[in-house]
């Protein structure tokens, strides 16, 4: 239920940054503000504008922060009702005093993503919009904000808007062979009817075959490093993060538990999870390590296999071919500079091979760039052109909407019109849930532009 | 003025199609009823084609004989030739066509409701209302009379400010040879009325005698007419056929050389007109590349010469009529004994009305047939039998009877006009009704019989053959679900001979009865019960089979919206207080006014969104406190 009263919550992500926002939404904001912030100018606050001030204590005269403050008055706001912000300095114990302080002026703690809840049921922003808006929040890399951002001006709207047309043309022309038979409308044209409906076949498809994509750039991929001890996985991770992280020495089995660091290639949020080596050993703090390397390769997304161009194929090597059965992997061939002893057995089964050396960094950007190229099709993460399906209940309409489509298929042969108009209507409630639209008059309306109709 | 001395409960106005099953109704549910119509020899007219059914149209008159109204009886007793439709097709868009007698038809009609008990007939013009204190009192007539009454039907068809088009002519009329109502829908306007103007024709009657039918296709009707009504027994009158001609480009010429006469292309006519059945000068203009139009040549009654091309509908001048009917093979020496003509004529907005077909506006006032802006005498009775129903259970106090969209074909008209509105005017069609497989022609009684029974519409007697028939279809469906084939060898021999093997024993009928390459005729030779079985009761048991899975995917369609449909809103909700909701939603909606929420989310430019954001603020417990 919507109540409407004044909430509260710190803005911007947790820890200490520059700045932290308190944002305050409610009839109440600008009350709160008043009562907290001493702006330097007199005049109090003004709609839309920034001014300087202090926030004190009222209680103790205490001044907590030098501040800014904008006051934005409803309806012009995110929420669409009365907003208050204020920008004080990002250590989190500032932050954390200011909202306790505006707390204490009657105002509740606002949900998660209940800024965007108001937004939306202010009428601010549409459903779909709204989801994309939490996307922007949540996103952690460049191009899921531009996949966001594209998505909330509508692109995959539009997609979806050209595959209920096509799927409204298929079913008026069924429609009419029900409705007019009397109409001298000739034979079924069941060919006419199979190309609207292939059109929207495909679009189904390539819109879900971008939703691996979508999600990718909203959530990230994990990266899993494996090898044989000392193949060069932690140089490997230092040289990706561009800072020394792991422990490097030729010592081997020097890395016993897994490294999680989160990275940016170019654009490609990427969790790269650095691991113990491979190997048969009595070291049971290490058995431990090599055991949870192990258990993660089924979660990750891709997994960098690394491997020691200067030495020979050995049993470890197979040991970790072995563990990497079906999943998808990248070879990387460490020390190369090194003499070449090394020798696949099956180059087939890696998604690529890429040569490097770790300790110069020699073919690190090209090993970014087959990670990038392993989840971005196109090659590139340059979002601004792909319209990427990157929430499950647009998928989940789509799929529905196919299964729709391929009952029709099946029944194309044995099945009567009203049958299969049946299903061509599944598709297009599927699809239209989406976008929030119904089809009947619509469907009248083709049906008359199309045909000649009329007793 | 004169007032009546005695009290209706229900009065309604014009005798159409729509009126006499509103009269029927509340008589027959007991109410002091009078039906009032300017002309007493215009009873059930059937003003442009001389049939009743077709798709979707056929559903709705059998829902009506369903729920005890007369016009399936009515077209059983005067047609003079049947068809099923999409025969070929499936059992849910197969549908009865039949062609009347047109005059036999309104004679029957009339003697019907002579006969009805509670029922008074008066001829008049109704020119007002009688509206007291914004209440609803009666009605006024143009010969100084008034009558009181509780409730008030009104059916006005195309008489409202009718205008009649032939050519550059026109002249009042509410059809060829009756006067218009007027003053009505001035008064309905006054009252907060949105009165609009709608358009309609009809082709000309032509001479058979002048009509050469040897150079016509031949349409026989079906060899075993099957009736509309469950109380009709066998059709007894003769059948004749129907013929078919076309026209030629000649015809297409000589009627783009009129259309400068044309009173639809000259802008004189402002009422829009049915995109479903345009004139032939809209075909003729509308689709250039088409080298031939259809037309059905149908006989208008038995004992008349008169006959109805259909699709030919127009308003072109009369010479250029005269020119392009006889352009027609087999019609080359015809002659016109009536002109065809174009009629524009007052609806009111249906958005205005409940789903029980009383009006938003004024209490006790209800609004049936092409005054809503309908068109088709099938549509016209469906919702003159709910308004009927609705006002008569209006004056004795009970709750309204509302059809829903899965219930019958009605429901889904009213609905859509009531919610949706309409630009031209409504005709049902079977893709209109999302649960289409629901809404048979053949399973009309199982949907409706028992409502018919319980509002006092079908007699005790009609109900237990009804209920006969349920229970044999349920027993028999029981059957067939546990009766195995034990693989006799007649029974293979049966099989094979439909080329069926493998058919592994201890098989239950009714999955035999699945397969698409077996029908309910095959299991009777398979055992010997189904040999028994009454036809009426094979044609359901195998169709509630055949479709389960479709019928059952329906059925979950239909239970996952109730809760919309159920979702009543207050009906003084004032929408502008629900500031979450977009400018042009809460206007939308302020205009509408839907009952449910269900109707809401039907409503075009109303997103799910907002339809959240109204299922929210109807729960905050605000809206309770100041809701009905």
């Amino acid at each position: 239920m919507y109540i409407r009263d004044t909430i509260a919550a710190v803005s911007t992500p947790p820890g200490n940054g520059g700045i932290g926002i308190i944002r305050v939404s409610g009839d109440n904001a600008a009350a709160v503000g008043n009562t907290i912030f001493k702006p330097v100018c007199d005049g109090g606050l003004v709609s839309h504008r920034f001014s300087f001030g202090t926030i004190c204590d009222k209680a103790t005269g205490e001044k907590i922060d030098e501040a800014m403050a904008v006051y934005m008055r409803a309806p012009h706001s995110y929420t669409r009702e009365d907003v208050l912000e204020l920008h004080c300095h990002g250590g989190w114990l500032v932050v954390e005093r200011v909202l306790a302080l505006v707390l204490s002026c009657g105002v509740r703690l606002a949900d998660p993503g209940e800024f965007t809840r108001r937004a939306f049921l202010n009428g601010r922003i549409d459903l779909i919009q709204a989801e994309a808006v939490m996307d922007i929040i949540a996103s952690r890399s460049e191009a899921a904000l531009q996949l966001a951002q594209k998505q909330s001006e509508g692109a995959l709207s539009v997609r979806i808007e050209g595959v209920r047309v096509c799927l409204l043309r298929a079913l008026a022309l069924v429609e009419a062979y029900i409705d007019f038979p009397d109409d001298d409308l000739g034979e079924t044209d069941v060919a006419a009817i199979l190309v609207s409906v292939g059109e929207a076949q495909n679009t189904i498809t390539g819109l879900l075959s971008t939703f691996e994509e979508g999600r990718v750039m909203r959530d990230g991929v994990s990266v899993l490093i494996v090898g044989k001890p000392n193949a060069g996985k932690s140089s490997l991770l230092n040289r990706l993060l561009n800072e020394n992280r792991a422990i490097v020495t030729h010592i081997p089995g020097t890395t016993r538990d897994i490294i999680e660091e989160t990275v940016n290639f170019d654009g490609l949020s990427v969790r790269l999870l650095d691991t113990a080596g491979i190997r048969h050993t009595d070291d049971l703090v290490e058995q431990e390590g090599i055991s949870r390397a192990l258990e993660k390769i089924p979660q990750a997304d891709l997994v960098l296999a690394v491997f020691d161009a200067s030495s020979e194929f050995s049993q470890e090597d197979q040991l970790i071919l072995d563990a990497l059965a079906g999943r998808r992997t990248v070879a990387v061939l460490n020390k190369t500079d090194l003499q070449q002893r090394f020798l696949f057995p099956n180059v087939d089964r890696f998604a690529a091979i890429v040569r490097i050396i770790a300790l110069s960094g020699d073919g690190i950007d090209l090993l970014k760039q087959t990670v990038c190229k392993q989840f971005l099709h196109s090659g590139t993460t340059d979002s601004r052109e792909l319209v990427a399906l990157s929430r499950a209940r647009h998928r989940d309409a789509l799929v529905s909407a196919e299964h729709c489509l391929r009952q029709f298929y099946s029944g194309l042969s044995d099945r009567n019109l009203e049958l299969l108009a049946l299903d061509l209507r599944g598709a297009l409630q599927a699809v239209g849930a989406v976008t929030g639209q119904t089809a009947t008059d619509e469907v009248l309306d083709l049906i008359f532009s199309s045909f000649c109709i009329g007793k | 003025m004169v007032t009546y001395d005695q009290i209706y409960d229900v009065i309604v106005v014009g005798a159409g199609h729509a009126g006499c099953e509103a009269a029927l109704a509340a008589a027959r549910m007991a109410c002091r009823t009078m039906l009032v119509t300017i002309n007493l020899d215009a009873i059930a007219l059937m003003s442009c084609n001389p049939s009743i059914g077709g798709l979707a149209k056929g559903h709705l008159v059998k829902e009506i004989d369903a729920l005890g109204g007369e016009m399936a009886k009515n077209i059983d007793a005067t047609g003079i030739h049947f068809r099923i439709l999409n025969a070929k097709k499936g059992p849910a868009v197969r549908a009865s066509r039949a062609q009347a007698d047109k005059q036999l038809y309104r004679i029957r009609m009339k003697r019907v409701l002579e006969q009805q008990e509670n029922l008074d007939l008066k001829q008049g013009e109704v020119t007002s209302l009688y509206v007291e204190n914004g209440e609803l009192r009666g009605v006024e007539l143009q010969s100084g009379i008034r009558y009181l009454s509780k409730t008030v039907v009104v059916t006005t068809g195309t008489f409202m400010r009718g205008l009649i088009h032939i050519g550059l002519n026109h002249y009042p009329g509410g059809r060829a040879g009756d006067q218009p109502s007027v003053g009505l829908s001035d008064q309905l306007k006054v009252l907060g009325f949105n009165v609009g103007r709608l358009k309609t024709g009809t082709p000309a009657r032509l001479d058979a005698r002048s009509i050469d039918f040897s150079k016509m296709e031949t349409q026989f009707g079906d060899d075993l007419p099957q009736p509309f009504s469950l109380s009709t027994e066998k059709i007894c009158l003769p059948q004749i056929p129907c013929h078919i001609a076309y026209t030629n480009e000649r015809t297409h010429d000589i009627i783009r050389s009129g259309l400068d006469r044309s009173p639809l292309y000259s802008g004189i006519i402002e009422g829009v007109g049915p995109r479903y059945c345009p004139s032939i000068e809209d075909k003729v203009v509308r689709y250039p590349e088409k080298d031939r139009h259809q037309t059905f040549i149908e006989p208008e009654g038995l004992n008349t010469t008169e006959v109805y091309p259909s699709g030919m509908s127009t308003s072109l001048p009369i010479d250029i009529q005269i020119a392009f009917y006889r352009s027609i093979a087999g019609l080359e020496r015809v002659e016109i004994m009536r002109p065809a003509y174009a009629i524009e004529y007052d609806y009111v907005d249906p958005i205005q009305l409940h789903n029980s077909l009383e009006t938003k506006v004024i209490k006790n006032l209800y609004h049936a047939g092409q005054i809503n802006g309908t068109s088709g005498y099938e549509e016209a009775a469906g919702q003159g039998i709910i308004a009927g129903i609705n006002a008569a259970l209006r004056a004795t106090g009970r709750e309204p009877l509302v059809l829903t969209r899965s219930q019958a074909y009605i429901g889904v008209m009213i609905d859509d006009l009531v919610t949706l509105g309409t630009q031209d005017p409504y005709r049902m069609f079977t893709s209109r009704a999302e649960y289409r497989l629901l809404l048979r022609e053949d399973n009309a009684d199982l949907r409706l019989r028992e409502i018919g029974h319980q509002l006092g519409l079908v007699s005790d007697d009609e109900f237990d053959l009804f209920t006969k028939k349920r229970r044999m279809i349920a027993e028999e469906m029981g059957r067939i679900a546990c009766t195995r084939l034990v693989n006799s060898s007649s029974q293979l021999t049966v099989l094979a001979n439909r080329g069926i093997e493998n058919i592994q024993k201890g098989t239950t009928l009714e999955h035999l009865l699945k397969r698409p390459d077996v029908c309910y005729a095959d299991l009777a030779e398979l055992d010997t019960v189904s040999r028994e079985t009454p036809q009426q009761i094979r044609e359901q048991v195998e169709i509630q089979t055949k479709y389960k899975g479709y019928i059952d995917r329906q059925l979950q369609q239909v239970e996952q919206s109730k809760k919309l449909e159920t979702a009543r809103i207050p009906v003084n909700l004032d929408y502008a207080s629900i500031k979450s909701l977009t400018t042009e939603v809460r206007e939308k909606l302020s205009k509408n006014r839907p009952d449910t929420l269900g109707q809401a989310s039907r409503i075009p430019g109303i997103t799910p969104a907002a339809i959240s954001i109204l299922a929210i603020a109807l729960k905050s417990s605000s809206w309770k406190d100041n809701g009905q």
